[in-house]
């Protein structure tokens, strides 16, 4: 069929979109727009560990050594203060990663491109679903980078304990990047962008527990990192990243996040992050829905 | 539905567009037939991109209705964008990625079948002379390639109607004469309808009929001939020694009424040609210059609304948008 003709056809009637079945089509291509545009920007893969560098050698060596006693003493843990952090800088990593991916929305609706994929036969919704997976994907490969440092910390990688950390860091990837998609789908310009580092990037990175125990805190604070989705993310990528360089479980326990009063198991905390992602999900859909 | 909603491609009924308490459409009726190249011009703030944006269905009408390819964009939002192409004011390319890869990810968002995704591509790079530049990253395209590719994608899908919105802004003379070549031969191929905004007066001239729009209502409709004959002759321009005095004898004289307009006296008659003689002979003050044209839209947009099509306000606002072009392109 010619072109010409494929018009003639068509001007009799309006071609039925299947809506569902484009909009499927519209998350994968979403997502993989933008893990192209990640692959392409491979430089940005290696400078953007420097900042990790930094805490982690410049800012973990610093600190512990003003821990006066060690940190290991002072938790009881025998684990030094750089250990410690160290799964706390891949969270981070996740954490600046997933939102600024995710953010990327709003550059795309100051550079127009947004409208291509507005003015589409989809649901918007696949707009939220194709960004919060495409920014997730790049912060779960950006976390899984900060592993090469390992040996710098002295913290021992197993084959299993790599393979676990996979789904922890997307899940965790997941739950952020839509939160950045959430809050993207209310920015017109990037004009709000510091806000967000100030009043909610660096708040959700110092509740979640990346840089010192969530225990034997002042009450208003222990329920702030409570309500932290990071601290459902670190806790477990802490429990994996040192599990498996044989740090015992006792430790971990003492570490690890606790909900009135009861160690809470990894999978409820990767369901909480879950859950958490979802919701966000739904909230930045119905954002991106609204028409004037 | 009527017949008539069922034959046009384009239908509204005092369709009405608020933004708060700025009305930006004031109750407007259009009708455009389907295969037809329709231009809608104005200058801006006049409405234009504001009808484009209800028609596409990003904006919702505060009251009235439009049909778009016999559906009703409000009711119907998913299945006139499927049957609709468009063409942005200001770009929404993806400018890291390639010219093919911008074509794809429109061919997947629009569902067209993967065994024509491939050929539609290939078909619509080579209409607007870019198959060569398909695996260039679009960052390293010039200003009218990058308008050029925009097209390509507008009508990828093999849309009904296709909405240009400024199709040629910032863009050289040169350029806009090709991309009104590409849309030329787009039209023959696809028998596509069109919809187009423009400021630029000369551009219209392509359209098979013109609405002009200005404060948000339309103000004459027509064939482009037919709008030229609302100013009922040739304009006749001339320099002379003492305009007012000019203008005041060929008044006197003649019994027409000139408009004197930046050191010239513009004058409507029937027959420029005969009648420049006249005026030469006539005026008692020496005429330096004088020259006479067949109406142009411009005249009937000065005729309809008393103002040159383009003010000050419009120039810088377009300067901006053609700067942070060529910022981005620089990018």
């Amino acid at each position: 069929m010619t072109s010409g003709e494929h018009a003639a056809a068509s001007i009799a009637g309006v071609r039925r979109p299947r809506v569902f079945r484009a909009s499927l089509r519209a998350v994968y291509i979403i997502w993989y727009r933008d893990v192209l545009r990640y692959w392409r920007d491979r430089a940005r893969v290696i400078t953007s560990l420097a900042q990790p560098l930094l805490f982690l050698v410049v800012f973990g060596t610093g600190l512990g050594s003003a821990l006066r006693g060690g940190f290991g003493a002072n938790t009881g843990t025998g684990l030094s203060y750089q250990q410690y952090i160290y799964p706390g800088i891949l969270g981070m990593t996740v954490l600046f990663t997933a939102i600024f991916g995710a953010m990327s929305i709003v550059w795309d609706r100051e550079f127009g491109f947004l409208k291509e994929v507005l003015v589409a036969p989809i649901d918007r919704s696949a707009v939220a679903v194709g960004k919060s997976l495409g920014g997730a994907t790049q912060a779960m490969i950006q976390g899984l980078v900060i592993l090469v440092f390992a040996p710098l910390v002295d913290v021992k990688l197993t084959v299993l304990s790599v393979l676990e950390l996979v789904p922890v860091t997307f899940v965790l990837a997941f739950a952020l990047s839509s939160l950045g998609v959430l809050v993207a789908s209310h920015m017109k310009t990037m004009q709000g962008f510091q806000m967000v580092m100030n009043f909610l990037m660096m708040p959700l990175f110092f509740l979640s527990g990346a840089l010192f125990p969530l225990t034997g805190l002042p009450s208003w604070m222990t329920v702030l990192t409570r309500v932290d989705p990071v601290s459902y993310g670190i806790d477990p990528l802490r429990r994996v990243v040192l599990g498996g360089a044989g740090v015992p479980n006792a430790v971990l326990d003492k570490l690890g996040l606790t909900l009135f009063g009861h160690t809470v198991p990894i999978l409820v905390e990767v369901l909480v992050l879950l859950v958490f992602g979802v919701v966000f999900l739904l909230l930045a859909a119905r954002g991106l829905r609204v028409r004037e | 539905m009527s017949e008539a909603a069922s034959e046009a491609a384009i239908l509204t009924e005092e369709l009405a567009k608020s933004y708060g308490d700025l009305e930006a459409v004031k109750g407007i009726d259009l009708e455009v037939r389907a295969g037809e190249a329709f231009g809608f011009l104005g200058p801006n703030g006049a409405g234009k991109t504001t009808t484009i944006n209800v028609l596409c269905t990003l904006l919702r009408p505060t009251s009235g209705r439009a049909m778009v390819a016999g559906l009703d964009v409000d009711e119907h939002p998913d299945r006139v964008r499927a049957s609709i192409g468009l063409v942005f004011q200001d770009p929404s390319l993806d400018e890291q990625l390639t010219a093919r890869e911008n074509l794809e990810f429109h061919a997947f968002i629009y569902d067209v079948p993967a065994s024509e995704r491939k050929r539609r591509i290939a078909e619509v790079l080579e209409m607007v002379e870019l198959a060569d530049r398909a695996g260039s990253l679009v960052k390293t395209f010039s200003g009218g390639m990058r308008r050029r590719l925009e097209i390509a994608r507008g009508v990828l899908h093999t849309p009904h109607v296709l909405f240009l919105d400024e199709p040629t802004l910032g863009l050289d003379p040169q350029t806009r004469r090709h991309i009104w070549a590409y849309l030329e031969e787009l039209r023959k191929r696809e028998g596509i309808t069109m919809f187009m905004t423009t400021h630029y007066m000369d551009e219209a001239e392509f359209c098979d009929r013109i609405a002009i729009i200005d404060g948000g209502r339309i103000q004459a409709e027509g064939t482009p001939e037919e709008l030229k004959a609302l100013v009922g002759g040739d304009i006749v321009t001339a320099s002379t020694g003492d305009d007012a005095i000019a203008a005041e004898e060929i008044r006197r004289i003649f019994g027409l009424e000139p408009i004197v307009d930046g050191g010239t006296v513009r004058v409507e008659v029937l027959d420029g040609a005969a009648f420049i003689p006249q005026l030469v002979r006539e005026t008692s003050v020496p005429v330096t210059a004088v020259s006479f044209h067949r109406p142009s839209l411009d005249d009937v947009f000065i005729k309809l609304t008393g103002r040159a099509m383009r003010d000050e306000e419009a120039d810088t606002k377009d300067r901006m948008r053609v700067m942070s072009r060529a910022w981005r392109s620089h990018r």
